[in-house]
């Protein structure tokens, strides 16, 4: 992932992580880089389309965009790319914070299955899994998932 | 009181009355929700989609001028439709009763029911009337209750001192006629408090209030020692009924905060105030406006803490979607 987006930094991009799973993805990426501008967290919670069913995820953070993103190149990380629905609440969100010039999409595991017409632009990793896996992605680089039948 | 109708059979927070019967877990939750609310004053974009297509109603029976607005802009923020109804203009000045009133609106297909009302109880009285689908959030009930000015300043207090259980909170004033103080000690004995206090003359205090897990003073000076948080409240002289202070010059030799009284607390103790105000009543203007005051951070973070318990009661069915990520 970061072999891709290093010839982008000529256009000083700004990385903003999806909070939680993409943070650990987005720092790494921030150290392994040296992004000068601090990493950008966006939280979904408020821009899920699954809140009247579900309700408000208890473990709400703010959302911490330390530069605005108006006329700026944006890389979105988040760790899996699964249905699509995460990306979407993510652009509504970034899209609430200014309009930037341009949107990338990097992800660390595209596992398919998508609902909605999107796809990343940098893909560490793909895996096709049925949507009653369940996949988890530690920060130790460890891949756990389990059938949901399983549980 | 009968069984608790706020929380439904899965825990999930419903209606919104009181603080009494809520799991320190869940207070904790809607702080936490409220925090993350706060930055959106201050965004261009203030609003959020979450509650779009639903419709709130502020039905006020009595006058109030930060809490009818906050809840409105709270609702706004999350994107419902508002409807103000203030009882001067109200059916029930027709005679109307308060139920009938609710079932009316309830036929326009509105959602949530914000309620004030001077009679303790009302807002639980409505909640066990309405249908599943509908939510009542109490903005104040006689005596009785104001939760979400109690969250509010919880969410004031832990944004300057992260641990409750450390703390020496003053309640001072009235206490007899306040449903804020009520709702305050009752969350912050739930945040495990160290020590809360109320400090007020023998005739503003309620019987049984030792109950609720506080220690008196009627001595300000003794009462105010080392406190960390003074929280201030108006002298509700429109409640009063018969002789219960001496006068208010004399009240306010007592009892009101001024700044020579502020130094028998901690240096870093913050003074709150719920408003509305009484300058020179209760607190003096330079401690109103000095710096170890947080009273306007207290209106700002009533709007965050609105957002955060309407978007709970009013979010989630309890129907799981097919897929998430």
């Amino acid at each position: 992932m970061a072999q891709s987006i290093k010839p982008m930094m000529e256009f000083s991009p700004l990385l903003v992580a999806i909070q939680s799973g993409g943070l650990w993805i987005g720092e790494y990426l921030h150290e392994a880089l040296q992004f000068d501008e601090p990493l950008g967290a966006l939280d979904i919670s408020f821009y899920r389309d699954d809140f009247s069913q579900i309700g408000m995820n208890p473990e709400v953070r703010a959302s911490y965009l330390p530069i605005g993103v108006d006329e700026r190149h944006v890389i979105l990380i988040d760790d899996v790319l699964h249905t699509g629905r995460t990306v979407r609440a993510a652009l509504n969100e970034l899209f609430a914070w200014g309009r930037p010039s341009s949107v990338i999409l990097a992800v660390l595991l595209d596992r398919g299955n998508r609902e909605l017409p999107l796809s990343a632009d940098i893909v560490g990793h793909t895996m096709s899994l049925n949507n009653d896996q369940f996949l988890k992605i530690s920060p130790s680089g460890k891949l756990t998932y389990s059938d949901l039948f399983n549980e | 009181m009968p069984q608790d109708v706020q929380l439904d059979n899965n825990g999930r927070l419903r209606h919104f009355i009181s603080l009494q019967e809520l799991p320190r877990e869940l207070i904790e939750e809607l702080l936490t929700a409220a925090e993350s609310f706060i930055d959106f004053a201050t965004r261009d974009i203030k609003k959020v989609p979450l509650l779009r297509g639903k419709t709130v109603v502020n039905l006020f029976f009595e006058p109030s001028t930060r809490t009818r607005t906050t809840f409105e802009i709270a609702a706004k923020r999350l994107s419902a439709d508002v409807i103000n109804l203030q009882s001067d203009a109200m059916s029930t000045t027709k005679g109307e009763t308060i139920l009938d009133t609710v079932k009316t609106l309830q036929a326009m297909h509105t959602d949530t029911f914000v309620v004030r009302h001077n009679l303790s109880g009302a807002a639980d009285l409505i909640a066990r009337h309405v249908p599943s689908h509908v939510h009542i959030i109490n903005a104040g009930d006689g005596r009785y209750s104001h939760p979400t000015q109690a969250l509010l300043d919880m969410l004031t207090i832990r944004q300057h001192k992260p641990s409750f259980e450390n703390l020496t909170v003053a309640l001072v004033g009235d206490i007899l006629h306040s449903r804020v103080a009520r709702s305050e000690i009752i969350a912050l004995n739930k945040l495990n408090t160290g020590e809360v206090r109320i400090i007020s003359p023998r005739t503003l205090i309620p019987t049984g209030v030792e109950e609720l897990g506080v220690k008196i003073f009627t001595d300000m000076n003794k009462g105010l020692k080392d406190v960390d948080i003074v929280v201030m409240l108006r002298l509700q002289l429109e409640r009063m009924e018969g002789q219960l202070i001496p006068s208010r010059r004399e009240f306010f030799q007592c009892y009101g905060l001024t700044e020579e009284r502020l130094k028998q607390a901690k240096p870093d103790a913050l003074v709150m105030h719920p408003g509305p105000i009484n300058r020179g009543l209760e607190i003096s203007s330079s401690v109103a406006d000095g710096k170890q005051s947080v009273i306007l951070s207290q209106v700002s973070n009533g709007i965050a803490v609105r957002m955060a318990v309407m978007a709970k009661i009013m979010g989630g069915t309890g129907k799981k979607p097919h897929s998430a990520a």
